[in-house]
């Protein structure tokens, strides 16, 4: 089945003040993506921005897939101003997905991270605890649809405005501290430092931490080496051996 | 209408081959395009040695190019001879190794390793690399240097030899010409240029390596002049690439005088760019009414213009 093909922009709108939900219908068949997978969306009609970016699959309903992304620089910028009924060239689905979860499971999301997370927690409903952290309640995106699908949504922001005020991996880090039960499997998706922390916290415990990470990607498939990791067993391709890794894994 | 041209020895059904570092081993690629349908397959660079590679970040956008320093990370010719050559031995096109070294005896080294592998029908040295003996100068920017470089490897080779320069020099035309008079068998124009993009906000580099190679459409003029200098120089083949998006732009390096072009970054962008290449300028020939691709290679015009 062709991962490269032409969409067609079905929606196109802002969630909150930097966010988007961009809404596709892809105009042949397309392989079915699994939730962690991701997409290389073309970002603009010039050379420049030059290179298609990577986005997490937010949503696949009714022959339509969705991405949740955050405006940040010249790509994405780009990218907000695609208008309903233009297209846009898309790869994918790429890379690995989230190992599904057997039972309950703790889902971390920093940010966008969301984006990412919540195609998984729509495949299990009500089994996620999900400790949601963001900067501030206006940056809290999708909080009903979270709200739906999962068990427990802990909430931490930056600046108090919604939650508790802080960073979510302490409110993690204090939860498994007063756990007398094995751990649950943890699934997570944020930006690199909170991805870090997290590390340190379950560093000494017996727990499965699934991490989907995030670098620079120049081609999205493997082939220009652009957007390793380091790992125990020297540097892989966050694009074609993850976004997904084992916590364990990673040379952090 | 005929598409084929000659490097050396080596024929090829179509002048449109991949550049090495941006297509892999062949296989990332091989599910968007019939790799059947390539003048060529050059692989990423290869060593004696496995190269790790740089820290990221490796890849950054530039106004419509990228920088990359991806510090030559490859599983070593061994490895790449055990498990990836096997696979593209399926394909009826013909295999160009990439490879390099940090002396002179790691190069001839890695040509005889390749040499005697069946499968691989042509070498491509990248002598973009420091010479670790000679106070870290890099071959292709110092005549000497890559003259017993080149010399050395082409003893080591029967295979036709290419020698892909750094557009780095002050004149390529001259490095050109001591590639042809040292024993290559064709050149290939050009490799990236090194670059560099800082974070104002943090102050600091934004790839790890602090300085990358830059390529894509930002450095096809350049590309093209060089290709057209070189032209003028050298009678052996010329291979052209930088920022080639489309058949127009091959087109280009092809009229400038190149007898066969490589598609590089933007197999990122288009994974079917090379198949689109070759479509392209079948159509063109068909337009033109040129029944044989050799007759467009170095059909330069030099007109006298008009000032009005
Ligand atoms: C597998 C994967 C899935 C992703 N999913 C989503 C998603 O669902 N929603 C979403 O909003 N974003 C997602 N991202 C991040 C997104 O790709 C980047 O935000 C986007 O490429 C930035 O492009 P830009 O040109 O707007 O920003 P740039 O101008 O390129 O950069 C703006 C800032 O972001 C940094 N940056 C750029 N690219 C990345 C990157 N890939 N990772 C980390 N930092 C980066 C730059 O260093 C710079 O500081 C994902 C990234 C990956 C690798
Ligand atoms: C990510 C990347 C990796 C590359 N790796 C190599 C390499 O290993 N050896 C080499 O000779 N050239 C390498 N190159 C250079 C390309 O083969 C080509 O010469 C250059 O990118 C210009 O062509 P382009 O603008 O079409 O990409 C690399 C280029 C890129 C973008
Ligand atoms: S982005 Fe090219 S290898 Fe991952």
């Amino acid at each position: 089945m062709p991962r490269y093909c032409n969409a067609v922009v079905d929606e196109h709108g802002f969630v909150s003040r930097h966010f988007k939900l961009l809404r596709l219908r892809p105009l042949s068949e397309m392989q079915e993506p699994k939730a962690g997978q991701f997409y290389m969306l073309q970002a603009g009609a010039t050379s420049d921005p030059l290179l298609k970016r990577p986005f997490s699959l937010f949503k696949r309903e009714d022959g339509t897939l969705s991405f949740l992304y955050r405006i940040r620089g010249k790509g994405t910028q780009s990218l907000a101003r695609f208008r309903q009924g233009d297209s846009i060239r898309v790869i994918g689905p790429l890379g690995n997905r989230y190992p599904v979860p057997q039972g309950d499971f703790i889902a971390v999301a920093g940010g966008i991270g969301i984006a990412s997370l919540l195609s998984l927690l729509e495949g299990y409903p009500g089994r996620a605890h999900l400790f949601h952290g963001a900067r501030s309640a206006e940056e809290l995106v999708m909080g009903e649809e979270v709200k739906r699908v999962a068990k427990e949504v802990i909430i931490a922001t930056d600046d108090g405005s919604a939650g508790m005020r802080g960073v979510v991996t302490d409110l993690l880090a204090v939860r498994l501290g007063m756990t007398t039960e094995p751990l649950l499997p943890i699934y997570a998706c944020g930006p690199t430092p909170m991805l870090r922390e997290l590390h340190r916290v379950v560093a000494d415990k017996e727990v499965r931490c699934h991490v989907s990470l995030e670098e620079h990607m120049a081609c999205g498939v493997g082939a220009c080496l652009g957007c390793v990791v380091k790992t125990t067993s020297g540097y892989r391709r966050v694009c074609k051996e993850g976004p997904v890794f084992d916590m364990k894994e990673l040379a952090w | 209408m005929n598409l084929s041209v000659k490097i050396g020895s080596l024929t090829l059904k179509n002048p449109v081959m991949t550049a090495s570092g941006t297509f892999g081993y062949g296989e990332e690629y091989s599910e968007f395009i019939d790799l059947d349908r390539l003048g060529a397959i050059v692989v990423k660079g290869l060593s004696v040695v496995p190269r790790e590679g740089n820290p990221t970040p490796r890849v950054v956008e530039t106004p419509s190019g990228m920088l990359n320093a991806i510090g030559l990370q490859n599983i070593g010719i061994e490895a790449f001879l055990r498990d990836k050559l096997p696979f593209l031995r399926r394909f009826s096109t013909p295999v160009i190794a990439n490879f390099f070294g940090d002396s002179v005896e790691e190069y001839v080294s890695a040509a005889e390793q390749l040499s005697g592998a069946e499968g691989v029908h042509a070498l491509e040295m990248n002598i973009s690399c420091p010479n670790k003996q000679a106070g870290w100068i890099v071959f292709g920017t110092d005549p000497k240097a890559m003259e017993q470089v080149v010399r050395a490897v082409r003893k080591a080779t029967t295979l036709p030899l290419i020698v892909k320069l750094s557009p780095n020099v002050t004149s390529i035309g001259r490095m050109a010409k001591v590639a042809e008079e040292s024993g290559a068998d064709a050149v290939s124009i050009m490799n990236t240029i090194t670059g560099m993009v800082i974070d104002v906000k943090r102050r600091i580099p934004v790839l790890a390596n602090c300085t990358g190679g830059l390529s894509g459409p930002a450095i096809r003029p350049i590309a093209v002049r060089m290709v057209w200098e070189a032209y003028k120089c050298i009678s052996i083949p010329i291979i052209g690439m930088g920022g080639i998006m489309n058949a127009q732009d091959a087109l280009e390096f092809l009229i400038a005088g190149a007898r066969a072009v490589a598609v590089g970054t933007a197999n990122f962008v288009n994974p079917s760019a090379t198949v689109e290449v070759i479509e392209g300028i079948g159509h063109y020939l068909l337009d033109e009414e040129i029944p044989d691709i050799n007759d467009l290679i170095g059909s330069l015009k030099m007109v006298p213009r008009m000032q009005s």
